[in-house]
């Protein structure tokens, strides 16, 4: 890998640190959306995960657009900012955090929901039988039993996170160091006719998906044996 | 237990299900609802563990579960439930099945030893629930339910999802846990052969109603109910095996002090058995044969009796001279009860042609 530059690995660094923040706070907050979207009765959830799954539709400009008016000087990320004296959460990491769990919420909703309506009622139901309360019931029974479907979750998080482009563009700027990750990257060398690097970026993140599909595959695999 | 009853009623709707029952049962032995498929039974059942809400009453001994005012959620009742299908966490092995609802023995708590022991799964303890053969999965359901230290033991058709082969090799564990354990059950079945064995309460259902609630003998010899008109119909009787003849192969019990004579093992000698007596087994008599192959002949009053279709007789006898014993079903043609000028009241003897132990061998 000799002759890269370091702002390469600069945004290298960027986009591994942005794809794993974001993951876990998408776990942390897709699971309990997650959970009631399996287990809920209510009439309106379906229009809830609607709602979740708009990103896989809209054009990332759209969502761009929209996170811009949020997140901007004169929408509540703007006076979030102003807490520590910032003027606006566009063009920050933490608006690209924030983006980018928008835009990947669909992908971790979508397999742990799965995983959890595939469990159906009656572990949940013998945990309680057994003295279980619901906290424990969720943590040593549903989670483990939708192993798979985080395992999924994660992966495809992270990758999407990794690929993902409109979004940066409209609302990170491209601030080296800051909101400069590797999608990005690649669309700069081929403006300023750096086909070298754009080639190495290119394959190195085509063969970075093709791990994460295969891995993906192999997971299900594992899952669809165990749970028989 | 300061009140040694289970009193249950619930009602409500469920889509287009309507459920309006109630009974009491006193709290110990086995309680069976039965049914027919779809009258309620497991509706019930979920009530009394709480995992359907619905309007009702529900006191275990005088612990107060759900009335108007509370609602024990399901996780603070102490039960054990044993679902149809086993159920077990496919992610623990059966060690971690039996242990996860386990509770510290108190002096009359269930250890895991006496579990395991109870239910020979000593074997099984570090296999995968995916590994283990239907029966097995069903034993170890059962014993994680009584490690939960239960006060009450549900059991939703716990044989109904095995072939008839694991269902004969269940229900002697089922005997034992009865002989065993003074833990109550409630055990919902359509299957009346489970009931002839466990149950010592019965508790009728149909459409989301109970008919009927008692004893299993005095149920079964009601004439106004289905379990005496059906075809199959028959008549458990208690009793104590007291010799055995090598020569014949046959065993002596008695029932209320009077003998009777079962084709057996020699092993059941000294233990409590259960007859069973089919109603189509039993034909009348004014005078004791003795010149019969009928090993069984017992004086008998006819208590009752009441047409069963246009040609046939269902009488309701009383065992012993007085009447006052164990209660049997004779069903006889109608020819001969006109012929033999029967009516109730009547002492006469009846001939039982064949008498089984309801219990098979038992493994005590």
């Amino acid at each position: 890998m000799e002759g890269l530059s370091p702002e390469i690995w600069v945004a290298v660094r960027l986009t591994i640190a942005l794809a794993a923040t974001t993951t876990v706070i998408l776990l942390i907050v897709g699971t309990p959306i997650a959970w009631w979207l399996a287990r809920s009765r209510a009439w309106w959830k379906e229009a809830v995960a609607t709602v979740v799954a708009l990103p896989l539709v809209l054009p990332p400009t759209v969502l761009g657009f929209y996170l811009l008016v949020v997140l901007g000087p004169n929408g509540p990320g703007g006076a979030l900012a102003r807490l520590w004296g910032d003027a606006t959460l566009a063009f920050t990491f933490a608006g690209l955090v924030i983006g980018s769990v928008v835009y990947s919420m669909p992908f971790v909703v979508q397999p742990i929901r799965n995983a959890f309506e595939a469990m159906g009622e009656r572990p949940m139901e013998v945990a309680a039988t057994l003295r279980a309360a619901p906290l424990k019931a969720f943590m040593t029974v549903a989670v483990p039993l939708a192993r798979p479907g985080f395992a999924t979750a994660a992966v495809l998080g992270f990758a999407h996170t990794v690929g993902e482009f409109g979004i940066v563009l409209m609302i990170g700027g491209n601030i080296p160091g800051s909101t400069k990750v590797l999608s990005v990257a690649v669309f700069d060398y081929v403006e300023a006719m750096q086909w070298r690097e754009a080639n190495i970026l290119a394959a190195g993140m085509a063969a970075f998906a093709f791990v994460v599909i295969l891995a993906m595959t192999l997971i299900q695999k594992r899952a669809a044996r165990i749970s028989e | 237990m300061t009140d040694p009853t289970l009193r249950l009623s619930f009602r409500g709707r469920l889509g287009r299900f309507a459920l309006d029952a109630a009974f009491e049962t006193p709290a110990v032995g086995i309680t069976a609802l039965f049914g027919p498929s779809g009258c309620g039974k497991t509706t019930l059942l979920r009530c009394i563990a709480g995992l359907q809400r619905l309007d009702g009453d529900c006191a275990i001994g005088g612990e107060v579960w759900q009335d108007g005012a509370r609602f024990l959620p399901t996780h603070r009742r102490a039960l054990g439930y044993v679902f149809q299908e086993a159920s077990l966490f496919p992610h623990l092995s059966v060690r971690r099945n039996l242990l996860y609802g386990a509770r510290g023995a108190n002096s009359n708590g269930i250890g895991l030893d006496t579990v395991i022991d109870l239910l020979g799964i000593g074997h099984l303890l570090e296999r995968a629930p995916r590994n283990l053969s239907g029966g097995e999965r069903q034993r170890v359901a059962i014993g994680r339910a009584l490690l939960s230290q239960p006060k009450l033991l549900l059991m939703d058709e716990p044989l109904s999802a095995l072939d008839r082969e694991t269902k004969s090799e269940i229900l002697p564990f089922l005997e034992r846990l009865h002989e065993r354990l003074a833990l109550p059950i409630i055990y919902v079945s359509h299957d009346m052969g489970e009931i002839e064995r466990l149950a010592d309460h019965l508790v009728l259902m149909a459409e989301g109603r109970v008919i009927a609630a008692g004893p299993l003998a005095k149920l079964e010899s009601d004439p106004a109910l289905p379990l005496a008109t059906a075809s199959d119909a028959a008549v458990m009787l208690e009793a104590t095996a007291e010799e055995y003849d090598a020569r014949y192969g046959l065993a002596t019990l008695r029932v209320e002090g009077r003998p009777f004579l079962v084709p057996a093992s020699p092993e059941i000698v000294g233990k409590h058995q259960r007859l069973r007596v089919a109603a189509g087994d039993v034909s009348l008599a004014h005078e004791p044969s003795k010149t019969s192959t009928i090993l069984n002949i017992v004086p008998v009053r006819i208590l009752s009796a009441s047409a069963l279709g246009e040609h046939q007789m269902l009488a309701v006898l009383g065992l012993r001279p007085d009447g006052q014993g164990a209660r049997l079903l004779a069903r006889v043609t109608r020819r001969s009860w006109e012929h033999l000028a029967l009516a109730e009241g009547l002492d006469l003897y009846a001939q039982i042609k064949s008498v089984a132990l309801a219990r098979g061998p038992s493994r005590g």
